[in-house]
């Protein structure tokens, strides 16, 4: 079910990077697909009733093991998430230059403008 | 229970950033969507994720904000045209379609691969205290077992940002002067 809900958030983002005319809409969209991604990884290293995987001085080493959450996706998340950031300040300074250049968000109007 | 929760607002957070006509308060709409994000990892046992999470929001909110303010705030109205938005929403159709099958084959939710025998997961939990000395197994992983790639994360958000730069620098005051005076020769 989680998993699913989760896939209909990575459509909503699809699904507003196809239609929307908007560039900031196209944008937000591609950070919402982002978001959909990382939660999904996340979701599957999930354990049931598990606790995070940082141990403390009181913990038993065998109890750590049964109920620690997979780490690994963890960490390759965090570095997903510094990049999609890297790639939304790339896409809204090229939207920026676009408006300044032609005076609008509207894609088809850039279209039209051309030439 | 709270995931379920969580991911129902977000996705209604997601409809109402995409549908909205004003343009400010579809990025702060997907502001409140990477917060509860950030609240749904905190609930998912991934504190380091949370915090990320929520320094990256704050500095994505504050550029698409400066994206949005005192530009194009009338409203742009309608979809693209009529055929455009057919063949769009059947690309998404034939997007969910086919991804149906790959449900089968993930793991169960709240049973991870790590628990069925030996994986690396289970390798770096076991190890990760003993051979790097950090109680955090993930910042073991990323900061040990894993350098190379936090290197290159570094080196693309490094990218990015001078490509951000190099995209937005103003041509330089010495230019204009020059080109003033060109003019007014003219």
């Amino acid at each position: 079910m989680e998993f699913i809900l989760c896939f209909f958030l990575l459509m909503v983002g699809l699904y507003a990077v196809v239609t929307k005319r908007n560039l900031v809409k196209i944008i937000i969209g591609l950070a919402i697909m982002e978001y959909a991604i990382n939660l999904f990884l996340i979701l599957i290293g999930y354990r049931k009733d598990g606790i995070a995987p940082i141990m403390t001085s009181t913990m038993d080493r065998v109890e750590f093991l049964r109920k620690a959450v997979d780490p690994l996706p963890q960490a390759l998340v965090i570095t997903s998430i510094v990049i999609g950031f890297g790639i939304l300040a790339l896409a809204v300074s090229i939207a920026i230059r676009i408006y300044e250049r032609f005076g609008t968000f509207d894609i088809n109007e850039i279209k039209k403008l051309k030439g | 229970m709270e995931i379920l929760v969580l991911l129902i607002l977000m996705i209604i957070g997601a409809f109402i950033a995409t549908e909205t006509r004003d343009l400010l308060s579809s990025v702060i709409s997907v502001g409140a969507v990477g917060f509860l994000l950030c609240l749904a990892f905190l609930y998912l046992k991934a504190p380091d994720i949370a915090i990320t999470q929520m320094v990256v929001e704050v500095l994505a909110l504050i550029i698409l904000i400066r994206a949005t303010l005192h530009r194009d705030l009338t409203f742009v109205k309608g979809m693209r045209a009529k055929l455009g938005l057919g063949f769009s929403l059947f690309a998404v159709v034939v997007v969910t379609v086919l991804s149906i099958p790959f449900f089968q084959d993930l793991p169960k939710f709240g049973h991870p691969l790590l628990s069925e025998g030996r994986s690396v997961a289970n390798f770096y939990l076991q190890e990760g205290l003993r051979k790097t000395g950090a109680a955090n197994i993930t910042t073991s992983v990323l900061l040990d077992f894993r350098m190379y790639d936090t290197l290159g994360e570094a080196t693309i958000l490094f990218t990015s940002i001078l490509g951000a730069l190099a995209i937005l620098r103003r041509p330089s005051h010495k230019k204009v002067k020059e080109k003033d005076k060109e003019e007014a020769l003219k």
